[in-house]
């Protein structure tokens, strides 16, 4: 949880979790993972801690029980409200069911959803929703409710999403799809940031993936480690004398740097890999906001389009003095009006993106320097103790020899 | 951690595959980019050669790792191989070991008492410390000769023979250089005429018969395999003090043309004459008897299928607690040893499956340490060619910092289990061994076994004279013909007597080798297991002090991002 607070106060908010009271501040901590219900129903359930001196917030602090799908709903009413805004990702959904109530899954889920929360409680805008208020402070039932009320935008519609995703990368799918070709922003600063943001994420998947293979190697290492030692004591036992004793300490200290590579490995696994993971994992809520920005386009070529129409049929029907006339100006200024509405959302959606991304390459920035400080700090360590622990060997074999 | 010189940078070249990685040219602070040597993976690597002191044979080994004061220097076969970082940091590390510790002298095959075994750490048999005898074998030249006679098929057998190269200066030798033609078969009838005429010796295993078709016989690899493992075996009979002066050896290595051994099929053929024999024998036609000078060898097929027979009968009442056989005190002595060695290869078999299960792991962490460095390195290409804010540049820079870390590393893993697995080695080398130790002791139960159904043999053979005697002595002038019987009898037991000294004799000798060989193997296997244990804990020491050292410094240029969250 400490790296976490060290994430927040890092982010370069305007909140950092310990400043006097006379500043505004919002913090939050999901702890304490418990199982509740059972068999196929069962889940896990957090504590939600939120101290804060928002004034529309009930205050000082205040603690809710949530679930996964609590944090899912929250997320999802903020990807539409926020067109445009990076929403913070969320660890993934499901697992193997047998890894989902394990230990390491867990902790590795509570870490995910206490970053996820507090990125939204320390974004300048994000802070500001009612959503968020809501998560964090209304009862249970009241959650219950609103949640299996809402489908959910990521439920909604997935062919949609799919098709979005298509355009944006590539132009021509739509010949395969027997469409027309969508409207596109001609935007050469735009297409390189699209071009960017997709080779990011290949990129970043694949550094991750060996980042957890290698998590894999330090606990095979420490397992043919202890297995080894078990059979240099056994045949230390055999030889007998001092040669005897030096293969028991072998064994020993064989043993004992099992363990650590262990340990290393756990940390390497919290502190080096899920940071590459939520890497990827908030490349692809852009890739998101990439679509919605895409959306939020082509609805606006459309009303221009239909507003032009609809403009060319008021003229006709104003020169024929057709008593449609007024009709068709009320429906021309709705049009009108929503047509400004949209090319509103759609500008606002790319002033935001501008700000966003400035954001997020800082936030990566620092994200990844304290993921390569630990990675580096925790490797180095690890060396260091396994050459300290064989040097211990030396001068007790040198022993043996002269004997 | 800003300011990346792109332009050196730029030199990092991208690739996917290890092998690339290898050829990966990366920069480093203070020296200009070097060139990269090949690694191979751990099991075929070469052992890293290094600049010798003038004054020692470079034929002798050179030590288990790189003398960093000329990292540049072209190894025995020319490679050239450098490190990455500036010599001044590794000599910090090293130089402690190669001067002042004596345990690395000992390691680098100055002083080591192995008669056994072929040090992994010499490509020689070493210097014993009494003698200055020398003998060092060369296996080479492999190529495929035609069977001229005895083929029904025209155009015949193709084999393959190697080229045996022998120097030395022992004087039981004619000569101090000298090279023969041998194939595989010639091995075989080695080791088969060793076997017989060194009974009770711990004698190396010979390379395993392999069948396969002719085809693989021929294959590049198999032909290759197959020379290293005639070298390794041809070394370690030169390395044993009493096989290596043995009429078998000499004649083997420097016997031109045929070899003048007797072949195993020459053995084979006895068994025809045996199979003629038996049934006269079992009808009592002819005298069982047991030509003294023949109780020198356990019975076998052939001739001896009486024999057998009769052991086999004499190893039955022995289990069944009928007449037991001379209980001596060694014996004893010599059932805990025996007890002893069984445990041995038994934990010996364990360690040497788990040396290998740690090998692999060692190795499969260099490369995907490897891996995830190459990973980040294209990262780091692509954030630098892509940047549109400082902070992707500074992002970059500490991707490229890890990067190298990353991939020199890997490096240093590659080399550890490079040394690891010659280390290792002498577990698998004294676990073959065990072998030789299993039948030797297997010569001296059938020998034990020939004493045993002799004195029997003796005791009813005894038993029917008496009887005889009593009988004929009862009719006054006796019997002719069965005095005549007496007298042959008596002769048998003669003969019997005879051929039960001899095969004392033989037990007894077999009894004193079993003892001198296993006292040589249990001095000689301490000192080569600790050598292995020092070896092997020196190497993980230098190892994992060069690898914390890349990541300390790691974590030294990224230590700003720990601060500002403290």
């Amino acid at each position: 949880m400490i790296n976490t607070e060290q994430q927040r106060s890092a982010s370069g908010s305007s909140q950092s979790p310990r400043s006097p009271s006379s500043q505004p501040y919002l913090s939050v901590s999901v702890t304490d993972p418990v199982k509740l219900g059972n068999g196929v129903q069962a889940y896990i359930s957090y504590r939600v801690i939120t101290k804060t001196n928002f004034p529309e917030y009930q205050g000082p602090e205040k603690i809710v029980i949530r679930r996964y799908s609590d944090f899912v709903w929250l997320r999802d009413r903020l990807f539409e409200k926020y067109k445009g805004i990076f929403i913070p990702p969320l660890p993934e959904k499901s697992a193997v069911e047998k890894f989902r109530f394990s230990a390491e899954f867990i902790e590795m889920r509570r870490q995910g959803l206490d970053l996820f929360v507090n990125r939204i409680a320390s974004h300048p805008e994000l802070q500001q929703s009612e959503d968020l208020k809501t998560f964090l402070q209304a009862d249970e039932e009241t959650m219950e409710r609103l949640r299996s009320q809402d489908t959910g935008y990521f439920k909604k519609k997935p062919a949609d999403l799919m098709q979005i995703f298509k355009d944006v990368q590539s132009k021509v799918s739509d010949v395969v799809l027997g469409k027309e070709k969508p409207v596109e922003e001609s935007n050469p600063e735009y297409e390189k940031l699209k071009h960017y943001i997709f080779e990011l994420e290949n990129h970043l998947a694949e550094a991750q993936k060996h980042a957890y293979r290698l998590v894999k190697r330090h606990r095979e290492l420490g397992e043919s480690l202890s297995d080894f030692g078990k059979a240099a004591k056994l045949l230390g036992a055999c030889e007998g004398d001092a040669l005897g004793k030096a293969f028991s300490e072998l064994g020993m200290k064989s043993e004992a740097l099992s363990v650590k590579l262990q340990r290393e490995a756990h940390q390497l696994l919290m502190n080096f890999e899920e940071p590459l993971k939520d890497y990827v994992r908030a490349v692809q809520s852009i890739k998101a906001t990439i679509a919605e920005r895409a959306n939020a386009f082509r609805q606006q070529c459309e009303l221009a389009e239909t507003m032009k129409l609809k403009e060319i049929n008021l003229d006709k029907l104003m020169l024929t003095r057709s008593d449609k006339v007024g009709e068709a100006e009320i429906e021309y200024k709705e049009l009108k009006a929503e047509s400004e509405d949209s090319t509103r959302r759609f500008e606002t959606i790319v002033r935001l993106m501008n700000e966003e991304i400035v954001r997020f390459q800082e936030q990566k920035t620092l994200d990844m320097g304290i993921a390569f400080h630990n990675f580096s700090k925790g490797q180095a360590r690890l060396a260091s103790s396994i050459a300290d622990a064989w040097r211990t060997l030396l001068p007790k074999l040198e022993a043996c020899s002269s004997s | 951690m800003m300011g990346s010189d792109n332009q050196v940078f730029e030199e990092a070249h991208v690739y996917a595959s290890r092998e690339e990685m290898e050829n990966l040219v990366l920069d480093d602070d203070n020296s200009s980019s070097k060139s990269f040597s090949n690694y191979r993976s751990a099991t075929s690597l070469s052992p890293p050669i290094l600049v010798t002191p003038a004054d020692s044979d470079p034929l002798l080994a050179p030590p288990p790792y790189r003398d960093l004061r000329n990292p540049n220097a072209p190894d025995n076969n020319g490679n050239n191989q450098s490190y990455i970082e500036p010599p001044s940091y590794a000599d910090v590390i090293f130089r402690p070991f190669d001067e002042t510790n004596p345990a690395v002298n000992e390691i680098n095959g100055v002083e080591s008492s192995n008669q056994f075994v072929d040090s992994p750490h010499s490509s020689t048999s070493p210097v014993s410390s009494t003698s200055s005898d020398y003998i060092k074998i060369t296996v080479s030249n492999p190529q495929k000769e035609q069977e001229m006679s005895n083929s029904l098929v025209p155009g015949g057998n193709t084999y393959v023979t190697y080229l045996i190269t022998t120097r030395t200066n022992i004087p039981e030798f004619n000569g101090s250089e000298f090279s023969v033609r041998r194939r595989f078969r010639d091995v075989v009838t080695l080791a088969d005429r060793l076997a017989e005429s060194y009974r009770g010796f711990f004698i190396p295993p010979r390379p395993d018969k392999n069948v396969v078709e002719s085809q693989v016989m021929q294959k590049q690899e198999f032909v290759e395999q197959r020379r290293v493992a005639l070298e390794k075996y041809l070394r370690r009979l030169a390395a044993h003090l009493v096989i290596r002066k043995s009429d078998e050896f000499k004649l083997f290595l420097q016997v031109q043309g045929k070899l003048p051994l007797p072949t195993s099929t020459d053995m084979a053929s006895r068994m025809l004459d045996g199979a003629v024999k038996l049934p006269k024998q079992l009808f009592g036609e002819s005298t069982a008897l047991v030509a003294p000078q023949e109780v020198g060898q356990p019975a076998k097929g052939g001739r001896d299928l009486l024999r057998l027979f009769k052991e086999l009968k004499q190893s039955v009442s022995n289990d069944w607690g009928g007449s037991k056989p001379p209980v001596i005190e060694e014996d004893k002595e010599f059932l805990e040893n025996k007890e002893r060695m069984s445990d041995l290869e038994l934990q010996l078999s364990n360690a040497s499956q788990q040396a290998e299960a740690l090998v692999k792991a060692q190795q499969d962490m260099g490369e995907t340490m490897g891996e995830l460095g190459l990973a980040f390195i294209k990262l780091t290409k692509f954030e630098n060619e892509e940047a549109l804010y400082n902070s992707q540049r500074a992002r970059a820079a500490d991707m490229k910092n890890v990067a190298t870390a990353a991939v020199k590393a890997s490096r240093f893993y590659r080399e550890l289990n490079a040394q690891t697995v010659k280390h290792l080695d002498t577990l698998h080398e004294y676990l073959g061994l065990m072998l030789a130790v299993r039948s030797a002791f297997t010569d001296r139960s059938s020998a034990l076994l020939t004493v045993q159904t002799l004195l029997s043999e003796l005791s009813s053979l005894q038993m029917r004279a008496e009887k005889l005697e009593a009988a004929s002595s009862k009719i006054f002038g006796g019997d002719k013909s069965r005095i005549r019987k007496i007298e042959e009898l008596k002769e048998t037991i003669r003969v019997t007597e005879d051929a039960k000294s001899v095969a004392i004799n033989e037990y007894e000798r077999i009894k004193e080798n079993n003892r001198t060989e296993l006292e040589r193997l249990d001095k000689e296997r301490r000192a080569d297991f600790l050598n292995m244990l020092k070896g092997f804990v020196v190497n993980q020491v230098g190892y994992a002090e060069k690898i914390a050292n890349v990541w300390a410094k790691v974590a030294e240029e990224t230590s700003g991002y720990a601060n500002e969250n403290s």
